[in-house]
């Protein structure tokens, strides 16, 4: 069976490949600690040396539209286009090809249909930043094949936060029962407090700071009770608008296990929102 | 109301760099166009197959046309896709990093929480 090397979680933000490939003038003040941390960050997932990487993300309406949108969708498809035009124009992101895992697409498929859940999916994807940023800050050789995995956390009515929990534990036991001897890490990426659009947007730090404290610490400590119980649809509009992506961050600690300690804890105190990074390795830390 | 419509617009202009430019520019003339040829096409359908029955409300169509993202925003519009179509038209007139996105923030400061609904 395939094994899990590695389960990572992370914040995607979009401003990382400007800010660390800029340079003189145009370098922000910052880049230099931002760098130094994901390089650390990225030896947790190059240490694992995975062979397969699924990916958790969420399409900011780029292909997935009101008119049609899945709550659960998994990408199946021999190839990944990446980066949209607006992504290009706003963040300077690059285009990407990323290869497909098709057959753990169609395991994950068939598997979690078969486990009650009626996910969607995708022949022909083309993938955004949430999934292209954890690629550039974590393994920038985009190298490695992928199988996406996107949830809503965008567009309302949405999944009850318990829903990507168990979504997240079905993947862990999914990817484990795989008949494969393939190595394979889980990435997923999500937020803590974040406004967009909103009258907090762009501040000196992420909108709530203290929410930021307490999710860090539910994520490092795999604290799933304390999460559940102070989580909901309704309470994540307090943190900020856009805060319903710390979702993506409880489907990771699902994929971890309740209770799992994250090996390796980071975070970083940016305008408008806090960075921070998790690794678990759920067989033990490589040598 | 028509949230979904607003949304749609956004989310059709902002993915169009022409539109863009055309929103930006002329945004009276662009608004006309869109609602009259634009917002009853079916987005994956490339033939006739279009909805009979979608339309602006007068007070949605004046938000759009004065680019009062702040309207919009009390109207239900999914605020990433008005700040990201918002950036895309005036971040290039900053002078300074983040400049249109630190006011476009200040200009909504008499929003409380709880913000208008944004589901569809």
């Amino acid at each position: 069976m395939a094994s899990i090397v590695a389960v990572i979680a992370s914040t995607h933000h979009p401003f990382y490949y400007r800010a660390s490939t800029s340079t003189g003038e145009d370098r922000p003040p910052f880049a230099d600690e931002w760098v130094r941390k994901i390089t650390a960050f990225r030896e947790t997932l190059t240490r694992a040396n995975p062979d397969v990487l699924v990916m958790v993300g969420s399409d900011h309406f780029h292909q997935l539209w009101l008119d049609n949108m899945p709550q659960f969708l998994v990408g199946k498809a021999p190839f990944y286009d990446a980066n949209w035009y607006n992504e290009e124009r706003e963040f300077g992101l690059p285009r990407m090809l990323l290869k497909g895992q098709e057959d753990l697409s169609a395991h994950i498929l068939r598997a979690g249909l078969d486990s009650g859940f009626d996910l969607a999916f995708s022949n022909e994807l083309r993938i955004d930043h949430s999934v292209t940023c954890p690629i550039i800050t974590l393994r920038p050789e985009a190298d490695l094949p992928i199988v996406p995995i996107y949830t809503n956390i965008f567009a309302p009515p949405l999944p009850q936060p318990k829903r990507f929990v168990q979504l997240g534990e079905a993947i862990r036991r999914i990817v484990e029962e795989w008949p494969s001897h393939l190595r394979v890490a889980v990435i997923g990426t999500g937020h803590l407090s974040l406004e967009l659009g909103g009258p907090r947007q762009f501040g000196p730090h992420g909108p709530d700071p203290e929410f930021d404290r307490r999710a860090v610490e539910w994520i490092a400590t795999g604290d799933l009770d304390n999460c559940l119980r102070e989580v909901s649809l309704e309470s994540l509009h307090a943190p900020g608008n856009a805060t319903h992506g710390f979702m993506d961050f409880m489907l990771m600690m699902g994929v971890a296990g309740a209770g799992a300690k994250a090996d390796y804890v980071d975070t970083l105190d940016l305008f408008h929102t806090m960075e921070a990074y998790f690794t678990w390795y759920p067989n033990g830390a490589p040598a | 109301m028509s949230k979904y419509l607003l949304n749609k617009f956004l989310y059709t202009v902002d993915r169009d760099p022409s539109l863009v430019e055309r929103y930006r520019d002329s945004p009276g003339e662009m608004v006309s166009w869109w609602e009259a040829e634009r917002a009853n096409a079916v987005l994956n359908c490339v033939t006739g197959e279009a909805s009979t029955w979608q339309r602006f409300t007068d007070e949605e169509r004046t938000a759009l046309v004065e680019h009062d993202h702040c309207k919009l925003f009390e109207l239900g519009a999914h605020p990433f896709l008005t700040l990201t179509l918002f950036i895309a038209m005036f971040e290039r007139d900053n002078t300074e990093p983040l400049e249109y996105q630190k006011a476009y923030g200040a200009r909504m400061a008499h929003f409380a929480l709880p913000y208008p609904d944004i589901a569809t």
